[in-house]
This record gives structure tokens, sequence and C-alpha cells, in this order.
């Protein structure tokens, strides 16, 4: 479904990412971890649009997207969720979902938005507040909510447990793998190690800007080296 | 001397002056909140409004009201193409290059107009502007009140797009959260010049409003951009409801300065007014704290 081949990309001279590959099938959960700095969220903003892409390419769904703009990224259902969030602080929490559809799903804007306050209640009980006023966890339930109501044919999930506490970073992981039982094609891109090898089916772990060990998940998990340098074991 | 009656006239003339500066504020404020930019060319373009009003109401004899509508769109074209294809890509995304682009367009402007139609300063002719109409003790200016109608209904249907539509909900979201915006698919650049597109129709409104009782030379607007700016800042930076208010207070405070200091004093109670609300309240009346 997404297709990364020999990507090189950054901010103007400096690159960050310096020819990484990865693939995402179909209903699939694929993790990219690495420590910060790695590039994880320079990957996540070249492949939504926001950067452009140095050298490589960027495949979706069969077409070509590196020059793609970000809404024409969006309106092909490839959906970001960025750290940090970045909801509309100055606008409730039904506006900012109701935004989700801006490009992608716009007919379907009602039966959406049911389904995403039945996954976040929560978001229901809140729809009429400023996101702005929200909890982090919320507000890390919002920009999810929002990215599901453009009905995603992959799901980036930018480090969706920072900042929470241990209990919504268990409870946010449970909803991942929720979703992907639901047939979600979801990549994690996560500094949290061991819980997102967990949930996730194949994985990657990046090293300045480029892979150096990827694989199915469960064997990653097994693996001396990465046990060592990022678990401390 | 003051009679009560007076100076209930006096307030109900501030306040309908002040619609209209509001008006122009709007646009300034709308601009700033979402582009995060001070449009200099602002003064220009409503002088250039102003001239499209008069050219069309003295030299094709059409109602000077009629005009507003098709101007109104005509500037929201305008505004939209100057912000998409020129102050945008001659700016490369750097703010401080947007305000020299904003400037140089406004000394264009300018310059074209004075090339165009000399110094002179016109006005409409007919006595429209004489026009009064009485209510209780009070005679009201005709034009004045009709100014004040569509100023409030055109910040009303502003109100109703920013709130309802998905454009304006977009507009909203991209004044605060241009990345988020981005990644729900919403155009930033497209945004940005409809932003600009309705700043400018706002003016062409203000314009049609303004020429019944004033008069048009190739730098008028500055006169009402300094007043607007005055508003803005006072309103709260980007601020709509801070425009509107604002807009009115400074139409009551001139007219009261007016009628106690003499005429030609009227406009230093405006800004004995903005600086204390710069002394007392720094981000403005609705502004958020920094």
């Amino acid at each position: 479904m997404l297709e990364v081949r020999n990507l090189v990309a950054g901010y103007g001279e400096v690159e960050v990412i310096r020819g990484l590959s990865l693939t995402v099938a179909a209903g699939q959960i694929v993790a990219v971890l690495g420590a910060n700095g790695v590039g994880k969220t320079t990957l996540n903003k070249t492949l939504s649009g926001l950067l452009p892409v140095g050298a490589g390419e960027i495949h979706f769904d069969g077409a070509r997207i590196d020059t793609a703009s970000p809404s024409e990224i969006v309106a092909r259902g490839l959906i970001h969720v960025p750290e940090g969030r970045k909801i509309f602080p100055n606008m409730n929490v039904r506006e900012n979902l109701e935004l989700g559809s801006y490009r992608r799903a716009k007919p379907r804007r009602a039966g959406n938005l049911e389904r995403v306050f039945s996954i976040f209640p929560r978001l229901r009980e809140r729809a009429g507040q400023y996101a702005g006023s929200l909890s982090g966890g919320e507000q890390q339930m919002l920009a999810i909510g929002r990215g599901m109501m453009a009905e995603p044919r992959l799901l980036i999930l930018d480090e969706p447990s920072l900042g929470l506490s241990p209990l919504l970073v268990e409870e946010m992981f449970a909803l991942i793998a929720r979703l992907n039982a639901e047939g979600q094609a979801i990549l994690l891109v996560e500094q949290n190690v061991v819980q997102s090898l967990d949930i996730a089916g194949t994985a990657y772990i990046l090293e300045n800007g480029a892979c150096a060990l990827s694989g199915p998940a469960a064997e990653l998990a097994a693996n001396p080296a990465l046990r060592r340098a990022y678990l401390g074991l | 001397m003051y009679t009560p009656s007076i100076i209930a006239e006096a307030v109900v003339n501030g306040l309908l002056t002040g619609a209209v500066y509001a008006l122009v504020a709007l646009g300034l404020t709308l601009v700033y909140g979402v582009l995060h930019i001070i449009n200099f060319a602002h003064g220009a373009l409503l002088t250039c409004a102003m001239f499209a009003v008069w050219a069309l109401s003295d030299g094709l004899g059409l109602n000077v009201y009629l005009t507003i509508p098709p101007l109104a769109v005509l500037f929201l074209c305008l505004g939209y193409g100057l912000q998409r294809w020129v102050i945008g890509p001659a700016s490369h995304g750097d703010d401080g290059n947007t305000l020299l682009v904003t400037l140089g367009l406004s000394i264009a402007i300018e310059n074209g107009l004075l090339a165009a139609f000399h110094a002179d300063t016109r006005t409409l002719s007919g006595d429209a502007a004489f026009d009064v109409v009485e209510l209780g003790p009070m005679l009201l200016s005709r034009p004045r009140l009709i100014g004040f109608g569509v100023a409030v209904l055109v910040a009303v249907l502003l109100w109703a797009l920013l709130a309802g539509t998905d454009a304006g909900k977009a507009i909203r979201a991209v004044a605060k959260e241009k990345m988020g915006a981005s990644l729900a698919g919403i155009d930033v650049r497209h945004i940005y010049a409809l932003t600009f597109g309705l700043g400018c129709a706002c003016l062409a409104v203000a314009a049609g409003l303004l020429m019944p009782t004033f008069y048009v030379n190739p730098r008028v607007g500055n006169a009402f951009v300094l007043v607007a700016f005055t508003i803005v800042v006072l309103g709260g930076m980007g601020s709509v409801p801070g425009a509107l208010l604002g807009g009115l207070l400074i139409g009551v405070v001139e007219s009261l300065g007016g009628l106690f200091l003499g005429e030609s004093l009227g406009q230093a109670g405006i800004f004995v007014l903005f600086i204390l609300v710069l002394l007392l309240r720094p981000a403005g009346l609705f502004g958020a704290r920094a």
C-alpha cells in the first residue's frame, strides 16, 4: 500500500532522511522506532507532503505521491496525525472533527462523526468545548478522531503516546491495536519501543536517517543488539 | 448648552460613522488574524474601491448602493489574486518580506491612481449627503443610517461565514494551526488568498458606504487606515468582535470629542483613548494575552 524507496529528505541543505526504504501492506501495523532526532518526524512530514522529497520515490496505492501537495495526499487517504496533536485550539471539539473531513469523506461526515464519538465517548461529552481546554489525553484522542474522519486508507500516528500518563499510554496502545483489528492500516512512529513492538507486525529501527534494523516485530523484540541498545538489558 | 438631545445625537452619529470604520478595520483584522501580517496596502485598496464607486456612480450614473454588490465580488477576486499570485509568491513565506511587498503595492497603487486621476478631490454629484431622517428629536443623515445598516449586515454575514461554513471553519483553523490544517487537507495558500479577498471585499462595501458623504483623492484611504489600525489594536489584533465594538467605540469617541473639543480636535480623543488602552490593557479589549 505504501512503498518508500531510497528516500532522501530534510530541511533545505540539511539531510535528515538518508536513503530510507520501507513498505506498509494493507491491514498492517508497521512501527518506525528510534531515539529522538533520528528523523522519524521528518519522515512523516515528507510522506504527507509538508516537506519536499530530495531523492527517491514514495508510492501510495499504486500512484507516485512524492510531488503531490498535502491536500492531494489527504485526498488519497494517507492521513497523518502529527506529533504534538496540532488540533485547532480556538474551535470546539465537534468543529475540529468536522474539519477532519474537509477534503475527504465529506458526504459521510455525520456517520463518521458518530463512529468517532462511539470510539471516544469522552469526545462526545466534550463536543461543545474548546479543543484548547482539553487535557493532553483528550487532545490526542481528538487528533486521532480528526484523522479518522477522513476514512484513512493508511493512518500515520506520530508519537501518540508522547506526554501521556502511563495509564493513558496503555489505553492508547490498546486503542491502536483495536483500530487495526477493524482493518485499519497504521504506520506507528514511536519512541516507546517495547509497547510498539508488542502490537506491530513489522518494525523498522531508524538510526541517523536510515534503517538500522527491520523485520517482524516479534523477531526484533528478541534481538539481543536491540535489547541492549533500547531496553538496557 | 449641551442638552441631552445634542449629546444623544452625537452618540448616535458616532455609532453610525463607527460602523463603517469597523468595516474597514474588519478587513484589516481578518487578514492579520489569519495571515499574521499587517496589510499596508489596505488603505490604497480602499482608495481604489472609492474611485471605482465614484467612476461607476458618477461616470455611468449607477445608484451608489447598487455599485456595492458587483464591486464586492470584484474586490474579492482582486484580493484573492493579489495574495495568491503576487504577495504570497513574492514574500517566499517570510513575514518581513510580506510587509515590504504590501508597502510596495500601496505605493504603486497610490501613484497609479495619482497618474490616472491627478490629485484632485472628487465627490459624488447630487445632494444625497444632505438627506436627513427625523428620528424623535434627532435629525440623522440618511446615507449614514444606510451605512450603519449595511455595515452591520456585512458583519453578520461574515460571522455566519466564519462560524457556519466549511470555508469559514478552515479560515479559523488556519489562523491558529497552519500545520494541523494542512494535514486535514486544507490548502493553506487558498485559504490565505480567500481571507485576503474577503478583507478587500469589506473595503469595497465600505467604499460604497463612504462615498455618499465623503470625498475621494488618491491618498484618502490612509486617513481611514490609521483609524482602522487604531481600532484593530484597541479591539485586540485579529479579533472580529473586537474590530466591531472597537469601531463603534472609536466612532462615538470621535463624535463626542468633536462636540466637546471642537470638530478639528475630534480625532485627538481617539488617540487619547488609544494610549489609555495600550497602558491599561495592552492586548486590546478582546485580544488574547500573549
